[in-house]
């Protein structure tokens, strides 16, 4: 079981929390701009790292907020736990 | 001499040779489970291809093959999806023999439950579908699953009763890492090296010349490991969960996400489970392997994982939904639960296919559903590496499928969840 640090409400187990995935993804500023490949990599692309990862949670059952944390896909280990509009904390 | 009863018995004699790694090999495929190992074994009997190495970082089988619930079905929705594992199931039943080696394949069925008003309309459309498309399938009320499967609660009293199920009679299990060795046996001996403790580290790339298979200029010419540098005509990466960190030395994104699955068995039990039984609203498969143990699945944690192992919360609601449909389990002890590394693709269906990079080619996004495809894969694989071109059961699953739009979306729709 994980252990997540919500910014708002402090560390919480796992199971009160939703997982969204890669963060720091923005929706493109044109879409009717892009080929069909760039549009395939915004819909379905997404890095896979095995080391630190920045990623989407959300504190389901909690406050209800979505944040991004900085996690070790090879150890769990977390690192940063930090409000969705700041920027992403440099891997130790 | 008498025989010293404290002796140790003899070391059975081995399956497969250990191999140092030649110079070079016409087809190198890295990763030797289920998927490499089939790959390898159809190069050489359907090919004629006997010059091939199959790279291994661990030992032979030690990934997935030996990390999932050994379930075989191929009642999928979709014709690309049919055809596919339905091969599969089609050369699992020559397998036996074709290998020389007994791994317990059983044909005793799978019913897929219903529990819902929803459930019910799936399945009975996807049991349709099936036998429009040859895969025998049928639905079947309360009372005929009861039949089938005495041990299950088709009681209306619980919150979600059986309201009836699909049930696949051709469906069954097969002792994985039998499997496994069955295969290394063969492919070892038309020649293939199986090279065990070789974990690739890099690609060595050169401009793109003639035969190339790419579309970006470059090509792959061999494999940087642990054990020196290897040169390969073609490259195949059959390797699961860790297929992104190998392709991403060369620039190529793939559109699959690395998740923990994770499965349990019980103490030994006398036999009692007479098929295998999965739910997908509950979210819970149950069988019960030759020795006794039950063995329970269900579906991956929700985060992005190497390490091989989950969170507790998955395993007990797994249980707690194995103990709603089989209450005489409640008492059963959980002897082992383990991971494995799983490669998620955005449509619930594999990538088989040639890359951007000229002879580079991958086998991955299998994702939940790898074991019982094994000999699909290793047949289509192996067509591809041996030709440079899809083979027709896997020309819908290109990587190019997520720009065009014809995803083979069995998400919901492939008798389980994901």
């Amino acid at each position: 079981m994980l252990l997540i640090e919500c910014p708002w409400c402090g560390g919480r187990d796992e199971t009160e929390f939703g997982y969204g995935g890669q963060a720091h993804l923005s929706y493109p500023d044109d879409p009717h701009e892009l080929s069909d490949e760039r549009w395939a990599e915004y819909l379905f692309m997404r890095d896979n790292p095995r080391g630190p990862f920045a990623e989407r949670w959300v504190h389901s059952a909690g406050c209800r907020r979505w944040f991004n944390v900085l996690r070790d896909t090879a150890t769990n280990e977390i690192t940063a736990s930090y409000p969705i509009d700041a920027r992403e904390p440099v891997a130790r | 001499m008498s025989h010293d009863p404290r002796a140790l018995p003899e070391q059975p004699s081995w399956l497969w040779r250990n191999p140092e790694p030649k110079r070079s090999y016409d087809v190198v495929i890295v990763g030797a489970g289920g998927h490499g190992l089939a790959t390898a074994y159809y190069l050489a009997r359907n090919h004629g291809i006997t010059n091939v190495a199959v790279l291994e970082r661990g030992w032979l089988a030690g990934g997935n093959m030996a990390r999932n619930t050994t379930i075989i079905r191929s009642n999928y929705l979709l014709d690309e999806s049919a055809a596919l594992y339905d091969h599969a199931l089609r050369l699992w039943e020559t397998w036996p023999e074709e290998l020389d080696y007994d791994f317990l394949f059983s044909q005793r069925g799978v019913l897929n439950l219903a529990h819902t008003m929803q459930d019910v309309r799936d399945s009975k459309r996807r049991a349709f579908s099936n036998q429009l498309n040859g895969v025998d399938a049928e639905w079947l009320t309360p009372d005929e699953v009861a039949k089938i499967c005495p041990i299950l609660n088709v009681s209306s009293e619980v919150r979600y009763p059986v309201l009836g199920a699909t049930f696949q009679p051709r469906a069954g299990i097969a002792k994985h890492d039998h499997v496994a060795w069955a295969l290394a046996r063969k492919a070892d001996a038309m020649g293939i090296d199986l090279i065990q403790g070789c974990e690739v580290t890099g690609f060595v790339t050169a401009p793109a010349g003639a035969g190339g298979t790419g579309t970006d200029g470059d090509r792959v010419v061999g494999v940087h490991t642990n054990r020196g540098t290897i040169n390969a005509g073609r490259i195949g990466l059959a390797a699961a969960g860790r297929t992104s960190t190998l392709t991403e030395q060369l620039g190529i994104r793939l559109p699959v996400q690395s998740h923990p699955l994770q499965a349990l068995v019980s103490e030994l039990l006398e036999p009692i489970h007479p098929t295998v039984v999965m739910s997908n609203h509950v979210h819970v498969y149950v069988s019960q392997a030759h020795k006794g143990e039950l063995v329970l699945g269900a579906g991956i944690d929700s985060y992005n994982s190497y390490a091989q192992r989950g969170s507790v919360p998955v395993i007990e609601r797994q249980m707690a939904a194995a103990i709603e449909l089989f209450p005489m389990f409640a008492r059963a002890q959980v002897l082992r639960t383990w991971g494995g590394i799983v490669d998620v693709s955005p449509d619930a269906s594999p990538i088989i296919g040639p890359t951007p990079v000229g002879n580079l080619f991958v086998n991955c996004g299998w994702g939940t559903g790898g074991f019982k495809a094994t000999p699909a894969a290793g047949w289509t694989f192996a067509h591809t590496l041996a030709t440079g071109q899809p083979h027709a059961l896997n020309e819908p699953y290109g990587l190019d499928r997520f720009a065009t739009g014809a995803l083979i979306d069995e998400h919901g729709a492939a008798a389980v969840a994901h």
